[in-house]
């Protein structure tokens, strides 16, 4: 063997040495946490942890519904993510759909101001929000959060490119023979738009699902709090006595999106690199 | 006559132009209504607020430009802003070294399943809320039952005050960050590498190139606009870091992981003060816009795009 290929070798070893480092570290603190949310609570702070749980202890699992309304946080957090995801589905559909299909007089100037929204940062916007939310009446209610997420630049856009990929020359064919401008949408379009949409549901799922800031500010009654903000209420009450039950209910919380994860990698990727080829 | 069927087409051609537009609107409707309801009013409505002293309560009183002074004095204000730039610096810089360098790594194994699981592995954290991943760092980071300084200790280094120093406060918050995130950078390098060309490698490969002047005479060129954009989007996330310094130390100890947006909390959300508390939330706005023209005019000279 060569010098050049002994060190390539080296090189190689050594990368997969860094890899796996990289992915205790990543995968370890995860794994505590499992681990520790099916030890009892006594033992929860003992060190070494045990990584490998020998006689899992699921009464922590029954113990966080019954020490706090788990089933509710987890009920409102569903509420929340499922009206939002189902809500931009439809509307960032129809106007990306419009934006790139249908032609109407100041299309580009209104499409321009929407991705000047894009990159509007939550906090330049929220004080507004709140004041118009308390107006409305809504604050503490779960609609504070849903109603101003129900449509948004960024799923446009998304929507918008990819109807852009796809043919004219279906929708001519079908207005020519008589559809009318809805059912040439309804009918050819919007069914092969089906892979955006999977990516823009998954987007907001995550978003939506672990969004902590909005309800933090919005909700005030503890029956109305979503997953994130009662965990972090639940660590604050109970302190460091019941650790392992604050994590059984850590890893409830994440279960959905480990199943969609599971179910719809793909569709995760290019959520993310969806932004980066603009 | 000859011009009669011309005019008769135009006009149903206008009709037809018509129905069409007509749709249009229909179909853009309802995102319009709520984007500029919910985010394009807002954003001018912040200036405006921020003109007011108003506690939502009694009606506001003008105030002119006076949050502003005000702000400008007030050293919390300009702590946080400078706090949050650290953070913020550190968090990118790491995420991108750190997401790029596991990339490079995972694409050099020539397993499908290695990498498919090496992905899997640093994609996991980002499936947990950044309040979860907050709650099980905390106890991880506790200097005295903390499982971190368990592991230190083996190792002959002291009871680390990680959470309850200042610098170990700044040091948690940044790992905390960098450790959720780096699978989003990560996704991101792996997908603009594996759209190099392979012929280009190939070329420079047979032209004796070796693994280091591949990387930074071919690779990193071409995924420049990436990382650009890992950049960008970093800071933009990062200078509004809120859910884990809130989370982990409440801002503490001292003001040490006090970010601008747990102050802009604080201002509006607990002390009712929403003119200062927008004036603040307006120069957020500057600085994030301030950043990004930045970051572009800086990658001008260094973003190749192809």
């Amino acid at each position: 063997m060569t010098t050049v290929a002994v060190l390539r070798r080296v090189g190689r070893g050594l990368g997969l040495v860094v890899l796996v480092i990289a992915a205790m570290i990543s995968f370890g603190p995860l794994l505590w946490t499992v681990t520790t949310s099916l030890r009892t609570p006594a033992e929860s702070f003992t060190n070494p942890p045990s990584w490998i749980p020998l006689h899992p202890q699921f009464s922590n699992y029954r113990a966080v519904f019954q020490q706090i309304p788990l089933a509710r946080f987890f009920i409102n957090s569903v509420i929340v993510t499922g009206l939002i995801v189902v809500g931009q589905s439809v509307t960032c559909t129809l106007s990306g759909y419009a934006f790139a299909m249908v032609r109407f007089p100041g299309r580009t100037k209104i499409f321009a101001l929407f991705l000047a929204t894009m990159m509007v940062p939550l906090q330049a916007t929220i004080i507004p929000v709140f004041v118009l939310i308390r107006w409305m009446g809504l604050s503490g209610s779960l609609f504070a959060l849903i109603i101003p997420a129900l449509s948004g630049a960024f799923g446009t856009f998304l929507m918008r490119q990819y109807f852009l990929q796809m043919p004219a020359e279906l929708g001519d064919a079908a207005r020519v023979d008589g559809a009318t401008h809805f059912q040439v949408f309804r009918h050819v379009y919007a069914r092969m738009a089906q892979p955006a949409l999977a990516t823009l549901a998954i987007l907001n799922f995550s978003g939506f699902w672990s969004e902590f800031y909005r309800p933090l500010i919005f909700l005030q009654n503890q029956n109305n709090f979503t997953l994130p903000l009662g965990l972090v209420g639940l660590q604050g009450n109970y302190g460091t006595g019941s650790i392992s039950i604050v994590l059984a209910g850590v890893i409830l919380a994440m279960i959905p999106s480990v199943i969609l994860f599971i179910v719809a990698q793909r569709h995760f990727i290019e959520g993310i690199t969806a932004g980066s080829f603009r | 006559m000859a011009i009669q069927p011309a005019a008769s087409r135009s006009v149903a051609q206008r009709r037809l132009r018509r129905s069409e537009a007509t749709f249009g609107y229909l179909m853009i409707m309802l995102s319009v209504v709520i984007v500029t309801v919910f985010t394009a009013a807002p954003i001018l409505a912040s200036i405006l607020i921020s003109l007011f002293n108003w506690d939502v309560i009694s009606p506001p009183t003008f105030a002119g430009l006076a949050n502003y002074s005000r702000m400008l004095h007030d050293s919390t204000v300009i702590v946080s802003f400078a706090t949050t730039a650290v953070l913020a610096v550190a968090i990118v810089f790491l995420q991108i070294a750190c997401g790029l360098g596991l990339a490079l790594l995972v694409q050099q194994r020539r397993r499908r399943a290695t990498r498919a699981v090496f992905r899997t592995v640093f994609f996991l954290p980002l499936l947990a809320s950044a309040a979860s991943v907050s709650i099980f760092m905390g106890y991880l980071f506790d200097q005295k039952f903390g499982v971190i300084n368990y592991y230190l200790s083996l190792l002959g280094i002291g009871n680390v005050p990680w959470l309850t120093s200042s610098a170990g406060a700044t040091v948690t918050v940044v790992l905390v960050a960098v450790w959720q995130q780096v699978g989003f950078t990560f996704v991101l390098f792996i997908a603009a590498l594996s759209s190099v060309p392979s012929e280009l490698l190939e070329a420079a490969a047979i032209d004796g190139a070796g693994a280091v002047p591949l990387l930074f005479r071919i690779k990193l060129p071409l995924i420049s606009p990436t990382v650009l954009f890992a950049g960008v989007i970093g800071m933009i996330n990062s200078m509004q870091l809120f859910d884990q310094p809130y989370i982990l130390t409440q801002g503490g100890p001292g003001s040490a992981t006090t970010t601008t947006v747990i102050i802009i909390y604080r201002t509006a959300f607990q002390n009712l003060q929403f003119g200062y508390g927008s004036a603040i939330s307006v120069a957020l706005l500057i600085v994030l816009m301030a950043i990004t023209a930045a970051q572009f005019a800086a990658s001008r000279r260094v973003v190749f795009y192809q």
